[in-house]
C-alpha cells in the first residue's frame, strides 16, 4: 500500500486539465505501454511564447496521473522559457511529497514538457520526442534508458546509489543487470565532481601569499589530520613550508610508530593533497 | 474511508472465522501451557495439538502422522525442496515451474546460486504448464519437482497427480505448494502419488503465523529447523498451540463447507466475471477457465493501469489487488502474467478478485455498480484509449 499525501490523492481523484487538445501547438509524448505509464502533454502557445492553454493523457499509476495533473497547473501561464526551467523537483515539491519508489513519475512529467517545447520549437516532431535520449548509450535495455538520461537524473536530484537510479527513471528495475554499469556511471560524476572541485583549491592554492598558505596549511592540519591521528595516541606539529614541501613532526605515539612513514605519505599527505594542492609533498623532521 | 469493506483479496489472505477465533482463544489465555511439559497444566495442551492434527489430516484425506505444522507455507516449501536436496546428494537438479510462488521461485534462485541446476517449465498463453517439457526435464538427476496445485494469481489448477507419477518415474520426489488450494478444492492425499505437500492457515480462515507440510509416510525427511523433540523431532521449536488449533478448527470447517465452496463461492465469481465481460468492452480473462480454483478470477481492463484501478476500487471499500507492475514497487508485471506471454497492454492492467464464503451477492451487485465508472474514467484519461 502506497502512503500517498492529500495532494498526491486529490490530484489523482480529481486530475485537472484531462484530455486530448483539438489542435495543439505542441505535443511532448513520453513512455510507452510496455514500460508501464506513458504521458501526452499538449500546449497552446500564444504568439508571444506563453503557454495559453495545456491538456494531458496518463497511462499509469495514481503517482503518475497526480505529477501530470500538478505539471499543468505549475506551466499554465508561463512563457517557454520559464517552462524551460521547469524539472521533476518543481513537481514533487507541489505534491508535497511522492514514495522514492515513484519519483519517475515526476521526471516523466518534466520529460513530456521538454518534449513537448521542443516539439514547439521545431528541434523534434512528438513521436521522436526522445530523440535527445537516443544520443547516449543505452545502459538498460529492460526499459531502454541510455547513460544520458542516467547521468542527468544523476546530477539534477543529486543520487549515490544505483537503487535511487531505478526509482527516478526505472533503469535496472527489471532483470538487474546493469545495476553495476549504473554504480560505475554515478561513482564516476561524483568523483569527477570531486577531483574538480580539488583541482579549483589547487589552483587558488598556488596563488595565496605564503603566510596564507601556512594559515591553510595549518587549518587543514588541525580540523582534517589531527583528529585522526589522536584516535591512535599521536599527534603533529606544523614545523615549516618551503615551496611545495609541508615539513611537519609526528608526535605522540606516531613518533615511535614503525608505520610512521605510512602515516605520513598516505594520511598527512593524502589529505594536504585532497584539500589544499596536488603539488604537496611532506617531510618529517624530527 | 467508506465505512463498509468489501474484502474480495482472499488469496492475499482470509478473515479469521468466527469459530475459529473462539477455538484459538483459550490457548492464549488461560490454556499456555507447554504441551511438552510433565505436569498437567502443560501437558493437557498437547491433546488439543493432535486433536488438530486429525483435524487438518482429514482435510487433506491423509494420516495424522504425516502431518508437520510449521510456521508458514513458505517455511513448508523450503523444508520439503531442501529436504529432498539432502537426502539425495547425488542428485544435483531440480524442476518446478515459472509460475511458482515466490516462496519457491526463489528458493530455485538461491539453489542456482549453490550450483544445483533449477529448470523451470513454462506455461501457455493460459498459463497451462507444458507438459512436454516437463517430462523432458524430469530425469534421472532430478532430486525434486515441485509445482504448486493452484496458482495465486490466476487460480490456475495444475495436473498434480500426473505430475507425481513422471517425478517417480525417475525417481525424484514431487512436491506441491497447495496453499492455495486447500480449503478451496477436495484433497485426497491417500488416493495421490504426491509426497509433499505445503499449506498455509491464514489463506483458509486461521489466523497468520501458522502452516503445515504434508510428508507421505514412507518418504525421508530431514527437518529444515533443528532443535527439540516437538512435531516427532521433524520441527524443532514450541508449538504454535493457538494456531495449530485454529488451522485445525479452520480445516474442520473448510471440509464441511466444501460444497458451498464449489458452489456458491463460484457463483459470485462467475457473476462477477459474465456481467464485466458483457458490460465493459476491451475485457480479457486471465488463465484457464476449465482448470480453476472456483474462487478466483483475473481480469484485465485494457489501456489502463491496475493501480490506478485499485485506488478508485478503494475509494468504494473494494479490496483487491493487481498483477500491475506499480503496486509493488517493482517496475514489472507480475511474472506469472509475464510468463503466460501476456501483452503489456493486458498486463498492467490485470485485477484479481478472490472470493471466500464470507462474500455476499450484494457485495458483487455493489462492485458491478462502481467498476464501469472506474474504468471510463481512467480510459478517459489514457491516451491509449480511443472510443
Amino acid at each position: 500500500m502506497w502512503d500517498y499525501n492529500q495532494k498526491v490523492m486529490d490530484h489523482f481523484l480529481h486530475p485537472r486539465n484531462v484530455g486530448e487538445m483539438p489542435e495543439p501547438d505542441a505535443v511532448g509524448e513520453v513512455g510507452n505501454m510496455t514500460c508501464g505509464d506513458a504521458l501526452k502533454l499538449f500546449l497552446k502557445v500564444s504568439p508571444d511564447g506563453r503557454i495559453e492553454d495545456v491538456k494531458f493523457q496518463t497511462f499509469g499509476c495514481a503517482s503518475a496521473i497526480a505529477s501530470s495533473s500538478v505539471l499543468t497547473e505549475i506551466v499554465k501561464g508561463m512563457t517557454l522559457s520559464e517552462a524551460e526551467k521547469v524539472t521533476n523537483k518543481d513537481i514533487v515539491e507541489v505534491l508535497g511529497e511522492l514514495p522514492e519508489e515513484k519519483m519517475h513519475c515526476s521526471v516523466m512529467g518534466m520529460e513530456a514538457l521538454q518534449a513537448a517545447i521542443a516539439n514547439y520549437k521545431g528541434v523534434s516532431t512528438p513521436l521522436s520526442s526522445e530523440t535527445s535520449e537516443h544520443e547516449g548509450r543505452i545502459v538498460c535495455k529492460c526499459f531502454g534508458v541510455t547513460d544520458v538520461k542516467i547521468r542527468r537524473v544523476v546530477k539534477e536530484n543529486n543520487l549515490h546509489t544505483a537503487e535511487q537510479v531505478t526509482n527516478y527513471c526505472k533503469a535496472g528495475g527489471a532483470c538487474g543487470s546493469c545495476l553495476d554499469s549504473i554504480q560505475e556511471i554515478i561513482d564516476g560524476i561524483w568523483r569527477g565532481a570531486a577531483s574538480e572541485k580539488t583541482e579549483s583549491s589547487a589552483d587558488s592554492f598556488g596563488k595565496l601569499s605564503p603566510v596564507r598558505k601556512v594559515l591553510r596549511i595549518q587549518e587543514i592540519i588541525e580540523k582534517e589530520i589531527k583528529p585522526l591521528l589522536e584516535k591512535d595516541g599521536g599527534s603533529i606539529e606544523l614545523i615549516d613550508i618551503n615551496e611545495n614541501e609541508v615539513m611537519v613532526k609526528l608526535a605522540g605515539r606516531c613518533a615511535s610508530c614503525p608505520a610512521s612513514q605510512v602515516t605520513l605519505k598516505h594520511t598527512v599527505e593524502g589529505k594536504l593533497r585532497e584539500f589544499a594542492s596536488r603539488s604537496l609533498s611532506v617531510k618529517n623532521v624530527d | 474511508m467508506t465505512a463498509k469493506t468489501i474484502y474480495v483479496d482472499n488469496n492475499a489472505t482470509t478473515a479469521v472465522a468466527p469459530e475459529v477465533f473462539e477455538a484459538m482463544t483459550p490457548f492464549l489465555t488461560n490454556l499456555y501451557g507447554n504441551p511438552s511439559s510433565i505436569h498437567y497444566f502443560g501437558g493437557q495442551v498437547a491433546k488439543y495439538v493432535e486433536d488438530a492434527r486429525n483435524q487438518l489430516a482429514s482435510l487433506l484425506g491423509a494420516d495424522p502422522r504425516e502431518i508437520i505444522f510449521t510456521s508458514c507455507g513458505t517455511e513448508s516449501d523450503n523444508a520439503a525442496i531442501f529436504s529432498a536436496l539432502h537426502l539425495c546428494p547425488k542428485k544435483n537438479k531440480i524442476v518446478i515451474s515459472r509460475v511458482e510462488h515466490p516462496a519457491v521461485l526463489n528458493v530455485g534462485k538461491e539453489l542456482e546460486r549453490r550450483g544445483y541446476r533449477v529448470v523451470e517449465v513454462p506455461v501457455d498463453s493460459k498459463g497451462r504448464l507444458d507438459m512436454e517439457s516437463l517430462q523432458s526435464a524430469v530425469d534421472d538427476e532430478t532430486a525434486i519437482v515441485s509445482v504448486m496445485w493452484a496458482n495465486n494469481e490466476t487460480g490456475n489448477i495444475y495436473p498434480v497427480s500426473e505430475i507425481a507419477r513422471i517425478a517417480h518415474s525417475h525417481g525424484a520426489i514431487f512436491h506441491t505448494d497447495a496453499v492455495q488450494a486447500v480449503g478451496k478444492v477436495p484433497i485426497s492425499m491417500n488416493l495421490s502419488e504426491i509426497d509433499m505437500l505445503s499449506l498455509s492457515g491464514h489463506k483458509l480462515h486461521a489466523p497468520k503465523g501458522v502452516g503445515a507440510l504434508y510428508v507421505r509416510r514412507g518418504v525421508r525427511f530431514r527437518p529444515f529447523i533443528a532443535g527439540g523433540h516437538q512435531e516427532r523431532s521433524r520441527r524443532g521449536g514450541t508449538e504454535n498451540v493457538a494456531g495449530i488449533v485454529a488451522l485445525g478448527k479452520a480445516s474442520e470447517l473448510a471440509l464441511e463447507n466444501m460444497n458451498i465452496e464449489t458452489d456458491y463461492v463460484s457463483s459470485l465469481r462467475d457473476k462477477l466475471e459474465k456481467s464485466i465481460l458483457e458490460s465493459i468492452p476491451k475485457v480479457r480473462i486471465n488463465g484457464d477457465p476449465e482448470h480453476r480454483l472456483p474462487n478466483t478470477t483475473n481480469i484485465s481492463f485494457e489501456f489502463i493501469e491496475g493501480e490506478s484501478i485499485l485506488m478508485l476500487l478503494d475509494q468504494f471499500g473494494i479490496c483487491a489487488s493487481s498483477g500491475s507492475a506499480c503496486t509493488t514497487g517493482s517496475l514489472e508485471p507480475s511474472h506469472v502474467l509475464r510468463a503466460m506471454g501476456l501483452p503489456y497492454t493486458a498486463a498492467h492492467g490485470a485485477i484479481r478478485f478472490s472470493f471466500s464464503r464470507f462474500n455476499t451477492m450484494d457485495e458483487v451487485d455493489f462492485i458491478l455498480e462502481k467498476i464501469p465508472g472506474i474504468i471510463s474514467t481512467l480510459r478517459n484519461i489514457s491516451p491509449y484509449w480511443k472510443n
